[in-house]
C-alpha cells in the first residue's frame, strides 16, 4: 500500500475548476461564493445565548441574531467542510496536528492563529466579505470593490508577511 | 432557462460548497505555510489560483452577459465602500500573515486535520464581535457608500468589457511567466515588483 501523500493540482488547473464552480454559482443562486456570512451568523447565535448585549435590537448582530441559521451560506459553508474533508481523505493528506509557524512552541501557535482570527474576522466585517466573499466573488463580475478588497489584502499581507517572516520560515 | 435559477436552498448550498472545499483542499490553501509563503514570494500558488478563478468566472459572466444569458443587474456585484473595503481587504491581510489563513482556508484546513484552524475560527467570532462592539463608532465611516451602485472596473476605466478582461489575463500571463517552473526564491527586484505593477494595472 502506498501511503504518501497525492500531489497537489496544478494551480491554474485548481482555479479554472475554482472559477467554473464560481461562475455555477452565481448562475445558480444570483451570488458568488461566501464564508463569512456563516461564521458572522453563528457568532450572532452564540454571543447573543452568553452576552444579550451584543446582539440588542439597534446593534450589528441584532439582526443576524433575528434571523435563522437555516440560510444558503450555512448550507456552502458545510458543503465546503465536507468536500475539503473527502478529499484531504481522498489524497491521503488528511494529518491531526497543530500547524503554524514551524519553530514556534504550541501555546504560540495556538495564540497567533486566534490572533490571525481576529483579524481576519474584523476585516471581513468591515469589508462585508472575506478573500472568497469579496476577493474572489465580487471581483469575479469585475466590481471596483473586489478589486480594491484585493489591493489591501496583498499589500497589507506582504507588508505584515514581512515583519512575521522569522517565524514561518 | 432564466439565469439566475434563484435557487438558494440547502441542495444548492452543499453541491456548490462541495466544489468549493475540493478545489481548496487539492489547490494546497489547507497548507498555512503555502499561503504564507505567497506573502514572501515564494510561492505563487495563491495568486495564480485565485487569479485564474477571477479570469475565468469573469470570461464567462461576460461572455453570457453579450450572448444574452444573464444580466449582471441581475446578480450580486457589491458596491464600493471606500474605507470599509479597504480597512477589511488590510485587516484580512493581517489575519493572512499572523495566523496563516484566511476565513475559507481555515474551514478547508480543520477539515483535513488542522487543529490551530480551529482557533483561527474562534478568533474570526470574537474579531466578530469586535466589530459588532465598534459599530456604533466606525459604522459611518466603514459604510460610507464611494461612487456609484454595483461600480464595475469597465466603468471605472471606461473600458469595455473585454479589455479589462484582457488586460487581467495579461497580468496573469506575466506573473504566471516570470513565476514558472522551479520555485526558487524570487530575486529581489522582482518580488518588490511584481506587486506594485498588478496594483498599479489593477487600480
Amino acid at each position: 500500500m502506498n501511503n504518501t501523500a497525492k500531489p497537489l493540482w496544478n494551480p491554474y488547473v485548481a482555479g479554472g475548476i475554482l472559477g467554473l464552480g464560481l461562475l455555477a454559482t452565481f448562475l445558480v443562486t444570483g451570488h458568488g461564493l461566501g464564508v463569512t456570512g456563516a461564521t458572522t451568523a453563528l457568532t450572532a447565535k452564540v454571543s447573543g445565548q452568553i452576552a444579550p448585549g451584543t446582539v440588542a435590537p439597534h446593534s450589528y448582530l441584532g439582526t443576524y441574531f433575528k434571523h435563522s441559521l437555516n440560510i444558503w451560506v450555512v448550507w456552502e459553508v458545510i458543503g465546503l467542510m465536507l468536500g475539503a474533508l473527502g478529499a484531504s481523505l481522498y489524497g491521503r493528506r488528511f494529518k491531526l496536528k497543530i500547524d503554524g509557524p514551524p519553530h514556534a512552541s504550541v501555546m504560540v501557535r495556538i495564540g497567533l492563529a486566534t490572533l490571525g482570527g481576529l483579524f481576519s474576522g474584523f476585516g471581513a466585517r468591515a469589508a462585508m466579505g472575506c478573500a472568497s466573499g469579496m476577493g474572489l466573488s465580487g471581483s469575479a463580475p469585475l466590481a471596483v470593490a473586489g478589486f480594491l478588497f484585493l489591493i489591501g489584502f496583498f499589500a497589507a499581507g506582504v507588508l505584515f508577511g514581512q515583519i512575521s517572516k522569522g517565524l514561518w520560515s | 432557462m432564466n439565469f439566475p435559477l434563484g435557487n438558494t436552498g440547502i441542495l444548492s448550498g452543499l453541491v456548490l460548497g462541495l466544489i468549493f472545499g475540493v478545489v481548496l483542499e487539492n489547490a494546497g490553501f489547507g497548507t498555512p505555510c503555502k499561503t504564507t509563503a505567497q506573502l514572501q514570494f515564494k510561492d505563487w500558488t495563491v495568486f495564480k489560483v485565485m487569479f485564474t478563478a477571477i479570469i475565468v468566472a469573469a470570461i464567462g459572466l461576460y461572455t453570457l452577459q453579450a450572448l444574452g444569458v444573464v444580466a449582471l443587474s441581475n446578480l450580486f456585484v457589491p458596491s464600493v465602500y471606500f474605507w470599509g473595503t479597504l480597512i477589511g481587504g488590510v485587516g484580512v491581510g493581517i489575519g493572512m500573515a499572523v495566523g496563516g489563513y484566511c476565513p475559507g482556508t481555515s474551514m478547508a484546513s480543520l477539515f483535513s486535520g488542522r487543529i490551530d484552524a480551529l482557533f483561527f475560527l474562534v478568533g474570526i467570532g470574537l474579531g466578530t464581535i469586535v466589530f459588532d462592539l465598534l459599530y456604533p463608532l466606525i459604522g459611518h465611516i466603514v459604510y460610507a457608500q464611494t461612487g456609484p451602485d454595483a461600480w464595475t472596473l469597465p466603468q471605472l476605466l471606461h473600458l469595455p468589457g473585454w479589455a479589462v478582461l484582457a488586460l487581467l489575463t495579461a497580468v496573469l500571463v506575466s506573473v504566471g511567466y516570470l513565476t514558472r517552473a522551479k520555485q526558487s526564491p524570487a530575486s529581489p527586484s522582482r518580488s518588490v515588483e511584481s506587486p506594485l505593477t498588478i496594483a498599479i494595472k489593477q487600480s
